[in-house]
């Protein structure tokens, strides 16, 4: 945590070289940094709690596997909510997501740790993964009946020359609309924190206050954490629903 | 900010691409269907369970049925016996106060019978009796001795009148 004022509050956003050990700046694709460490942590700690909280299947569940199996109804509630029946083939890709930003989000609560969610770089890739995947997949399904999802049904002719740029460039923005949202919101969120955290030293006894605001903060900062990864998941499924359907 | 020096953005792809390929492949391959047989075979379980409970509780309406129709027929026929019964002793009452009465009424007639009998051999004797007051008294008043036959036969008349 900041001592005083002296470090910025975005020094928690550095990535660093942890093998080989080296400053940001000459970093090379292949090294492990503080990020790759809590996507590695992430990836473990998900199929641990998905692998080994249903190693019994017990008819009924224990714990950790109703944590699981809720994980998975809740996904596969959303899917079915929004998509349909046929959304059951996007379950997995929609469930990795989900559980990749939740973990990921929720990770980076803890103190120490980085949050690779607050990474443009990150957030971007991964709404690129769910709009190319949907572009390729209305295409495939569509043909070139695909580009009439440009046209607003019901829209007059003399309308169009306006109506498809602006379809076309809201259908563009979905990618960083996506990763922007939650990458703003974990950027913001952590930072303000640390902010809140650099005055609860300066302010000798009144620090209680910033103390007590930080803790609310956090809890705040965790319900985003769910929020941001239902979020992403949800407008993947709409997404998809928009592929498979068009209007 | 960190989040915007692109010389940290080529190892953020590759360990983002690694990792999550990697969570991918583990939650379809291996996690999702566990969780989904799980799931199932529970679904399973109680739509099995379910099933049984619907039979054993169609089996027993059956039995119940069975039970309140043995229950029918028990009362039934119980009823039927006891109105069998009923009807027996009914005629068997009526047979022996009908015995009874035919039995009464020859004693009566028997009785009826005795009794006229005696009358008859009463008044015959006093016939007899009544002729000898008549001989004895007629002597006594009038000295005449009057002829047995004729008295007798006299008072048989008036007697027989009367009679």
């Amino acid at each position: 945590m900041a001592e005083g004022g002296a470090h910025s509050p975005l020094e928690q956003f550095e990535i660093k070289g942890l093998f080989p050990a080296r400053d940001h700046g000459d970093i090379g694709m292949l090294d492990f940094t503080n990020s790759s460490l809590m996507m590695v942590t992430t990836l473990v700690l998900i199929s641990a709690f998905l692998i080994l909280g249903m190693r019994r299947g017990a008819l009924v569940p224990g714990r950790m596997q109703s944590l699981a199996e809720m994980s998975y109804e809740f996904i596969a509630g959303l899917i079915s909510d929004t998509v349909g029946a046929e959304g059951r083939r996007y379950f997995p890709i929609v469930f990795t997501l989900f559980m990749f930003v939740l973990f990921g989000n929720l990770l980076g609560m803890l103190p120490y740790s980085f949050t690779f969610t607050s990474h443009i770089i990150v957030t971007f890739a991964l709404a690129m993964i769910v709009f190319t995947g949907v572009t390729v997949l209305a295409i495939a399904k569509h043909g070139m009946h695909f580009f009439s999802f440009f046209v607003p049904p019901g829209a007059p002719i003399a309308m169009w020359p306006l109506l498809i740029p602006i379809e076309v460039i809201s259908y563009l923005s979905r990618p960083i609309s996506l990763s922007v949202r939650l990458f703003a919101n974990m950027l913001a969120g952590h930072t303000l924190l640390k902010v809140i955290a650099g005055f609860i030293g300066l302010l000798g006894v009144f620090g209680i206050l910033p103390f007590a605001l930080v803790v609310a903060l956090t809890g705040l900062e965790i319900l985003i954490a769910f929020l941001q990864a239902y979020v992403f998941a949800i407008l993947t499924c709409l997404y998809i629903n928009d592929a498979l359907h068009l209007h | 900010m960190p989040q915007l020096d692109p010389a940290v953005w080529p190892t953020q792809l590759f360990w983002l691409a690694l990792t999550f390929i990697a969570l991918y492949l583990v939650v379809w391959r291996v996690a999702l269907p566990r969780i989904a047989d799980v799931l199932e075979a529970r679904q399973r379980k109680l739509d099995d369970d379910l099933k049984k409970a619907t039979a054993l509780k169609e089996e027993a309406e059956i039995i119940l049925a069975e039970y309140e129709k043995m229950r029918a027929d028990a009362q039934a026929s119980a009823h039927q016996e006891l109105q069998a019964t009923h009807d027996a002793l009914k005629q068997e009452a009526a047979r022996e106060t009908q015995v009874l009465a035919d039995k009464l009424s020859a004693q009566t007639d028997e009785a009826e019978a005795r009794i006229a009998a005696a009358k008859t051999a009463a008044l015959a004797s006093l016939e007899g009796t009544v002729s000898e007051v008549v001989v004895a008294a007629t002597e006594k008043l009038i000295g005449v001795k009057a002829g047995g036959e004729e008295v007798a036969r006299v008072v048989g008349d008036v007697m027989g009148s009367k009679r």
